[in-house]
């Protein structure tokens, strides 16, 4: 990661819209080389048309888009060798087997005919392709297909790879394989991979940008998301009693312990709650004692919750649904 | 162009390894074979003033009216109902190489099932003797310039629409309208007025049935050669837009 190299993806003030809706408004994102940047979203968010925009196949309403330094939308031919790219739902053609098409696909991108047979073979190794390579696309199951649309996408070893959704509908074991072949390309490649099985993208990637009805919500490392977007930190209490009184205690032990959700009580009468602090160390045992020794409250449980990056997302994104204005319905 | 040879060599491989090429080529020998014997027979009664050879290319806008939209309506629209189109546009490959494969593959197949009847003609001049090749020669030479005419007219078609039906519907309508509704139009009462005179002009020049007629009998008209070379090229860089119109409003 020399520092004259200019940025795998530069993106500024990107904005796009169809016929009177605005898909993607006014994002600015910066990507390193090397590094895996995770792109998360509610469906309808802009993912997609972000990363065709990305990729020169869709043009930008305004804004500047520049991949390895070089403009989109000025030198769309230039832009496209440096790009690997693989759409949502990966679309393949059924009637042609694993390694004509990887040749054909590879004979598109121009690398020379001599080195072709030699990087076909490292890429089929490479996403454990070996043995279906003489097989037809259409009759491959859902992961090898899934597997040829990356190692299309890795074949002519571009410096930025694009992928849209590369894990959705796998099955849990194929999700391993997918992540680690995406995890192998750390350092050599810049990946910007879009999912919404979040667990992924927190185990994958480096950085996490999570937008919602075209805008960037939040950005930064999972670590710093959960921090920044949660608070400090999270605990779960189990209790009963008088639940007005709860708040004064609390500040008697941490003055930024606040109650971030509250569940109406079961039928034991027993309330689950949430607290978030700023504080990042442990006051899981003082606040157990004042809570254990007031005779107003019972106490079931008490823990420090480790939030996942899906808290974060929620939380993330119905922020901006608050923002903009709109509670949209919450089937999705 | 480099790519256009790869996508080309591409485009034909796939038709080669596919059985419905093989199907379509065997019926289409079917149904024109079936036609070259109820030719035969017509001689074989009594004698005819125009040559086999003349005859037989008379009929050709049966076979063309639906070959054409069956060899074309695919090549686009199925990349794009596929999402194939996608992968396909961002490689460093351009709209022009794209619909420009997709033309020659569809023509090479056009030809090459074209040429597959002159096999009639060898096993006429076998086993009937001597006949007048000029107008073998001439009906070939304009099957293989008309037909990419409407081989390009097959392609814009099936850029204009993701629906395979709806393409090969629009290319028959086209070519149905290029191959005989010139030929109804021009006898329209309403063409007769001097304001209608240049319509009336370009009708008249636009009979390709006249054309093939003219063919045959060896009249080779640059006229006519740059109407179907400048129809097919004209077609071609509107399904070059047709393929990006829908980039831009998708």
């Amino acid at each position: 990661m020399s520092e004259a190299l200019p940025p795998a993806i530069e993106v500024r003030n990107l904005v796009k819209s169809y016929a009177g809706v605005v898909a993607v408004q006014n994002i600015s994102f910066t990507l390193n080389r090397g590094e895996i940047l995770g792109f998360l979203g509610p469906n309808g968010a802009g993912k997609s048309t972000t990363m065709r925009i990305l990729t020169g196949y869709l043009p930008a309403t305004s804004g500047e888009v520049r991949i390895c330094g070089v403009p989109v939308a000025g030198q769309p031919d230039a832009v496209k060798r440096h790009i690997g790219y693989m759409p949502e739902n990966n679309p393949l053609p059924e009637d042609m087997r694993v390694s004509e098409y990887l040749y054909y696909r590879g004979r598109l991108k121009e690398i020379p005919r001599k080195k072709l047979s030699d990087r076909i073979d490292d890429v089929l190794d490479l996403c454990d392709l070996t043995r279906v390579r003489t097989r037809i696309i259409g009759k491959l199951s859902k992961g090898f297909r899934q597997r040829v649309g990356i190692a299309e996408a890795i074949l002519a070893e571009p410096p930025v790879i694009i992928m849209d959704e590369p894990t959705i509908g796998l099955d849990p074991h194929q999700i391993l394989i997918v992540r680690d072949l995406i995890a192998s390309l750390r350092g050599r490649m810049a990946v910007i991979i879009s999912s919404h099985i979040l667990p992924e993208i927190e185990v994958t990637c480096d950085r996490v940008l999570i937008i919602n009805q075209g805008r960037v919500v939040a950005t930064g490392t999972p670590g710093e998301l959960r921090r920044d977007i949660l608070g400090h930190s999270l605990y779960k209490l189990e209790i009963a009693g008088d639940l007005d009184a709860l708040p004064a205690v609390l500040s008697a032990v941490e003055p930024t312990l606040k109650i971030a959700e509250q569940s109406s009580p079961d039928p034991v009468g027993f309330s689950t709650l949430r607290l978030v602090t700023d504080r990042d160390d442990s006051i899981g045992e003082p606040l157990m004692r004042a809570l254990v020794s007031d005779t107003r409250f019972r106490l079931r449980g008490l823990s420090r919750e480790h939030p996942t990056l899906e808290d974060v997302f929620l939380a993330a994104t119905r922020r901006t649904w608050d923002i903009v204005g709109t509670p949209k319905s919450t089937s999705k | 162009m480099r790519h256009f040879f790869t996508i080309l060599s591409h485009e034909i491989r796939m038709l080669l390894v596919s059985p419905s090429t093989y199907i379509a080529g065997v019926l289409f020998l079917i149904v024109m074979g079936l036609m070259f014997t109820a030719m035969l027979e017509e001689y074989s009664r009594g004698p005819v003033e125009i040559s086999p050879a003349a005859a037989f290319f008379n009929i050709f806008p049966v076979p063309v009216l639906f070959m054409v939209p069956l060899l074309t309506m695919k090549s686009i629209s199925e990349e794009r109902r596929n999402g194939t189109m996608e992968t396909l546009l961002t490689t460093p490959v351009t709209t022009f190489e794209v619909v420009l494969g997709k033309f020659g593959a569809a023509y090479f197949l056009y030809g090459l099932l074209w040429a597959s009847t002159g096999g009639f003609f060898y096993l006429l001049r076998r086993f009937a003797g001597d006949f007048d090749t000029g107008p073998l020669i001439g009906g070939y030479l304009f099957i293989a310039i008309s037909g990419l005419f409407f081989i390009a007219i097959g392609i814009f078609a099936s850029s204009l629409s993701r629906n395979q039906a709806v393409a090969g519907i629009l290319s028959f309508t086209l070519l149905f309208a290029l191959l005989l509704g010139t030929y109804f139009a021009r006898d329209l009462q309403i063409l007769n007025h001097p304001s209608m005179a240049p319509l009336k002009l370009t009708l008249e020049n636009a009979q390709v049935l006249q054309h093939l007629g003219d063919f045959s009998r060896g009249i080779v008209d640059a006229r006519q050669l740059l109407f179907y070379l400048s129809g097919s090229v004209l077609c071609l860089i509107f399904s070059i837009f047709g393929v990006e119109a829908k980039l831009l409003h998708s």
